[in-house]
């Protein structure tokens, strides 16, 4: 336990979903224009986690019109209003940093057999 | 000078989401409840400071000396006794005691501290000097100062060159730090950016005397 955790429990959000490296995420973000406020949907196969606590993020990573696209979320983040599991990877590493050098096929995660 | 101040205690860093979504960098400080042992004035002493204790420790663990002070002001002995320079001090008396409420959210304070020892430091990080080049011929000097003077004109090094040293340890205040949030229910107080010092360390915070302008 870290002596910071008293003042870190008001602020960890615990509507937060499952989720691993190779699962396939829809990441619902707050984006503010103006006055208004409106919900923006990022999908994507999370890459990876890191950190842990009050200070974890994880990296969702998609390919829009050929360009590889990459975002990494605070995991406790307000401007995160909603975090959707679309499907779950079936993955062999904690971070899948290769799929990067991946195109096509070779790009693909292997999606998780329920038993 | 300042017109009120507190003493507490470094608990760590973490981080906390402002009203507009963004992350708040901010240093936890615990607020030690402090008891005023002895009032400083002008007449008497020729400043005006409180002098304060907190915390508890046990009676037979101090020296006569010390605990003569705490018996003559009537209030529990604790393991220190800090002052805190003070602008007026008309309004505080022996015995009475200090919050974590003094503070508010939105002030600006300065923290005091004394800074965590680095020991014996090179050049490099003690005054920030760039060392030598990692390779073109560099042999065994890539963390040294270079030079330190001329020759023959002056034949000695000016005083005040700056060479490696011991580092650290030493009273170091940060300045017009923003409180983000102030609980007197738990004595916490958070404040935006870093504080001097190791965590468990005795701080000193104090509204902000530089602020405004």
């Amino acid at each position: 336990m870290q002596p910071t955790d008293l003042v870190d429990q008001s602020s960890l959000r615990t509507d937060l979903p499952h989720f691993a490296p190779g699962d396939t995420l829809k990441v619902h973000v707050r984006v503010v224009e103006g006055a208004k406020e409106r919900i923006q949907v990022f999908q994507g196969a999370v890459i990876g986690r890191q950190g842990d606590g009050l200070r974890e993020t994880f990296t969702v990573r998609k390919v829009s019109y050929g360009v590889g696209v990459e975002r990494t979320f605070p995991l406790h983040a307000p401007t995160v209003s909603k975090i959707e599991v679309v499907s779950r990877g079936d993955v062999r590493r904690a971070k899948l940093y290769y799929l990067r050098d991946r195109v096509g096929k070779s790009a693909k995660i292997k999606e998780k057999r329920e038993r | 000078m300042a017109t009120k101040a507190i003493v507490g205690e470094k608990v760590g860093m973490t981080q906390v989401w402002d009203d507009e979504n963004r992350v708040v960098p901010v240093t936890v400080l615990r607020v030690k409840p402090c008891r005023v042992v002895q009032v400083k004035t002008d007449e008497r002493d020729g400043y005006t400071a409180l002098q304060v204790t907190f915390g508890t420790k046990k009676a037979s663990k101090i020296t006569k000396p010390k605990l003569g002070q705490f018996e003559k002001a009537g209030v529990d002995p604790g393991p220190r006794l800090v002052e805190l320079r003070l602008d007026d001090v008309s309004e505080y008396s022996v015995g009475q005691e200090l919050k974590a409420d003094l503070l508010s959210d939105g002030d600006k304070v300065d923290v005091t501290a004394v800074s965590k020892g680095k020991g014996f430091a090179g050049a490099m990080k003690r005054h920030g000097f760039g060392g030598m080049p990692a390779s073109h011929g560099t042999h065994r000097t890539h963390r040294a100062p270079g030079s330190v003077g001329a020759c023959a004109t002056p034949s000695r090094v000016f005083k005040g060159q700056r060479m490696a040293g011991r580092m650290g340890g030493e009273k170091v205040t940060t300045l017009n730090l923003l409180v983000v949030s102030a609980d007197a229910d738990r004595d916490l107080v958070l404040v935006r950016g870093s504080v001097p010092g190791p965590k468990g360390g005795l701080v000193l915070i104090r509204n902000a005397v530089k602020a405004g302008a």
